[in-house]
């Protein structure tokens, strides 16, 4: 092994191990035949070494079926802790919500989205979240391969000049056109749910054969 | 474990029967066990003879039509809270029905081990499923029982043409409108302008007295027999002929005519001694009759929740796949049909502008574009649409804009809601660039037709083609004016819009063979609306323009009025005209078949007489697009 290698793999705990073992697998390549992990994450801000994560939810959809129970809702003990976003989330820090350690939001959550595709709205934020949490925790980053509803939305509009396109796609924006009721915003598996709904039209508009097809 | 997911099921389940009988912690419990699933349109939630799921299903959101296999007739549409295919799995029998997505839908899929133990626990969901199960025994899916079957619904409406409909109860208003003897005939005839309605029941304690109809008011008021001061005793008949509920159409249609009235009060045992339950009028009867557009029109008329209006579109598709199979003109067809699309989308406006908070700051049209524009909407598409509003002063203008945005937003939600797509291109009113005052709307189309690039092009193409359906029409006239004065004086505008008309890749390949689509997700498909309808419509609003005729919107007309204007070139529009319609209906008939905007055709499921046809459409579009490629001189334009 190389010398300088920082990482020292033999020092990652078991569950890290079984959460890599799965990528070994391949994904089935029929979109109906996989299982997306949608998720959002409710955080105390936007800055990845300040901000930590308060709540992860996520929800399981394979075959346009989403088993309730398998739903996933973490809430998370806070040591840094903002009272401005708790506005927003309801989330606060002594709150009655049963919470877990961040690394055992972790290790659940690395249980439950084995090597599936995850997906959600502006996706790549709540990855890095998770990513920045992992790296406090000496862990490497995600693997999983990951899906933006804001980017699969914009490929259903059509492409012109004509009317100026919107930059930019909020969840709100997507529910609204979906009409998908927004009664849950801001609370994270309220929104994974609001944006399993999104995909799913979105998926239907697109009508992708293949994993490839989407993943591109 | 609850989470906030099966919270909201339960929130959503506990306004449906049986739900509504849980408490709350059963609902819980049982949501936690939900599965959602989300269904494509036209894809199969569950077939007939198929063994029994697991589970049960409640719409959530979007429609399943339930219909014997391989018919085309749906026996009932399923919408938001309705229960289905519970029976089956309670007999233990299989399905005796295909269930299918009538439209995208979200069905919460209810495990029938978890609901049964509950069902026998609690009273009042036993009652509930022996009181609907025990009532059908002929057909589970009937109509009938629609109302305890799949949860509330009087409101829904049923234009089945199953041929037993004769036997069949029938739908009557509950809505009671009612006065008593001592009222005033001023304060009556006010009360059911009010409602809208045809007649009003004199009652006292609940008990029936006598009827005052809109003849009554006719013959005994208006002909001065009676002041409008006088009682409602003084005018009503009386004494009342009343019938028991649950009359099937035909003994209404019998009872009617027998005592040749035109209301029919329904008591709880069909005497006068006991209380009124509903009144049945001839309105009901035609509505439930169906399939007639005058009755249709009315309904769409009285509507005044979008979702009502959603049930009456149901009707508007069955009239269309009627006329088609009796192949009836698609000239005629076009014209019942966009009448009713015109008039659904007037209605629409009606309530929206009913919920707004304040009235219109001022006048205002509504423009309906593109193909509800030009009478050619058969099928639910795209809504394109505008507003124009009257000019007001400087520092109005936001303000009033808003105003109007505000109420296109809400326009464009209900008719989403009531089957048309919101416009991908988001060219529709609520979009800031389609909501201007008359002075803007002139300035915005000058700027097109001066500077006439492949957009500009695009936009005059979509706008040109509008239509008023709500509102002031002079301002469309002003406009439409000042469009026809300004390209009088660039013809190069023609030229422009003839190339745009011949941008569209032409319908067939060297061989004569059909050109598909290369790639993306219809790839092998034949794109109808593309290669072959665009073209033909697109070169009848350049040459129509070119006459500076308006008020002629229809593509099929605009050719029929060129060949008259043109004689040495009539057999040419008058086959352009055949093919537009032609074109039009088949893709209607695609559309219908395959529960779409039929714009895309699978060319191996045609049968060969169908490709000859639409093959002999393409010789004329390729005429009509040599003509006008010669005529507005297109090759001069850089090409």
């Amino acid at each position: 092994m190389w010398p300088f290698s920082k990482k020292k793999p033999l020092e990652l705990p078991d569950f890290w191990w079984e959460y890599e073992a799965h990528f070994n697998e391949k994904l089935p390549e029929g979109v109906h035949e996989n299982t997306f992990v949608v998720l959002d994450t409710e955080t105390t801000g936007f800055s990845l070494t300040k901000d930590r994560m308060l709540c992860i939810g996520a929800l399981k959809l394979l075959d346009n079926n989403i088993v309730v129970k398998e739903s996933f809702e973490v809430y998370i003990q806070q040591e840094h802790y903002d009272s401005e976003s708790a506005e927003i989330h309801g989330i606060l820090k002594h709150s009655k919500k049963n919470t877990i350690s961040e690394l055992d939001a972790l290790k659940q959550f690395l249980v439950y989205a084995k090597n599936y595709v995850l997906v959600g709205h502006h996706v790549m934020f709540d990855v890095n979240m998770i990513n920045a949490a992992l790296k406090r925790n000496g862990l490497p980053k995600l693997k999983n391969k990951t899906l933006d509803t804001e980017s699969l939305y914009i490929r259903t509009l059509l492409i012109s000049s004509v009317v100026q396109k919107k930059e930019r796609y909020s969840l709100d924006d997507l529910a609204k056109k979906f009409s998908i009721s927004r009664k849950d915003r801001h609370t994270a598996l309220g929104d994974a749910f609001i944006t399993a709904i999104a995909f799913l039209r979105t998926i239907e508009k697109l009508k992708p054969q293949k994993m490839k097809d989407l993943l591109r | 474990m609850k989470n906030t997911i099966s919270e909201r099921i339960a929130d959503f389940l506990k306004n449906y029967p049986p739900f509504n009988a849980m408490d709350a912690r059963q609902l819980e419990q049982l949501s936690l066990e939900v599965t959602i699933i989300h269904k494509e349109t036209n894809t199969i939630v569950f077939g007939q003879g198929e063994s029994p799921h697991n589970n049960f299903y409640v719409v959530n959101k979007g429609a399943v039509a339930l219909s014997k296999a391989g018919s085309s007739q749906i026996l009932d549409i399923c919408d938001e809270g309705d229960v289905f295919g519970l029976r089956p799995l309670l007999a233990n029998e299989s399905y005796k029905l295909e269930a299918k997505a009538y439209e995208e839908t979200i069905l919460y899929a209810i495990p029938i081990k978890d609901f049964k133990p509950l069902a026998l626990e609690n009273k009042r969901i036993g009652n509930f499923l022996i009181e609907s199960f025990a009532s059908n025994t002929g057909n589970p899916y009937s109509i009938k029982h629609r109302g305890k079957l799949y949860g509330e619904s009087s409101e829904s409406n049923q234009y089945s043409s199953d041929k037993m409909l004769d036997l069949q109860p029938i739908k009557y208003s509950t809505k009671l409108i009612t006065c008593t003897e001592g009222t005033q005939i001023k304060t009556i005839a006010n009360k059911m302008t009010k409602h809208n309605v045809g007649c009003m029941l004199v009652v006292r304690n609940d008990l029936p007295l006598g009827i005052i109809t809109d003849k009554d008011i006719r013959k005994k008021v208006a002909t001065g027999l009676h002041p409008i001061t006088a009682s409602a005793q003084s005018v009503m008949s009386s004494p009342i002929i009343t019938y028991p509920k649950g009359l099937t159409l035909a003994q209404s249609q019998m009872a009617m005519m027998k005592s040749d009235i035109s209301h029919l009060v329904l008591t709880e045992d069909g005497t006068t001694d006991t209380k009124v339950v509903g009144i049945l009028s001839k309105h009901d009867i035609m509505v439930a009759v169906g399939n007639n557009p005058a009755v249709l029109l009315r309904a769409i008329k009285r509507a005044t929740k979008a979702k009502r209006l959603r049930g009456i579109r149901h009707g508007i598709m069955n009239l269309l796949q009627g006329y088609l199979e009796q192949n009836i003109p698609l000239g005629l067809v076009s014209k019942i049909i966009s009448e009713l699309n015109d008039a659904s989308t007037k209605q629409v406006v009606k309530i929206a502008l009913s919920k707004m908070d304040k009235e219109p700051p001022v006048k205002f049209t509504w423009l309906s574009m593109g193909s509800q524009g030009r009478g050619e909407q058969l099928l639910n598409t795209d809504q394109d649409n505008a507003i124009i509003f009257e000019d007001v002063p400087e520092e109005n203008l936001e303000t009033t804009r808003n105003y109007f945005l505000k109420l296109s937003e809400r326009i464009s939600k209900m008719l989403n809601t009531i089957g048309f797509e919101y416009c991908p291109a988001d060219m529709m009113a609520s979009n800031p660039s389609w909501c201007h005052s008359l002075s803007e709307w002139k300035k915005v189309t000058t700027h097109w037709i001066h500077n006439p690039g492949p957009d500009e092009i695009l936009l005059s193409s979509i706008f040109f083609d509008y239509n008023v359906t709500y509102g002031d029409k002079a301002l469309a006239d002003e406009l439409s004016q000042s469009i026809f004065d300004n390209v009088q004086g660039y013809p190069l505008f023609f030229t422009h819009l003839a190339s745009g008309a011949l941008q569209n890749p032409s319908p067939s390949g060297f061989f004569r063979d059909f050109l598909v689509e290369q790639d993306g997700e219809h790839k092998d498909f034949f794109d109808l609306k593309l290669r072959a309808l665009m073209p033909i419509i697109d070169a009848a609003r350049v040459l129509i323009l070119s006459h500076s005729i308006k008020s002629i919107n229809n593509t099929a007309e605009r050719y029929e009025k060129l060949a008259e204007l043109e004689p040495n070139n009539k057999e040419l529009y008058l086959a352009c005209s055949y093919a537009s319609k032609a074109l039009l209906k088949f893709r209607t008939r695609q559309g219908l078949l395959h529960n779409d905007s039929g714009r895309y055709i699978a060319l191996d499921k045609l049968n060969k007489e169908e490709k000859i046809k639409l093959k002999r459409t393409f010789k004329t579009v390729k005429e009509i697009q040599s003509l006008i490629e010669v005529r507005f001189q297109v090759k001069n334009l850089l090409r």
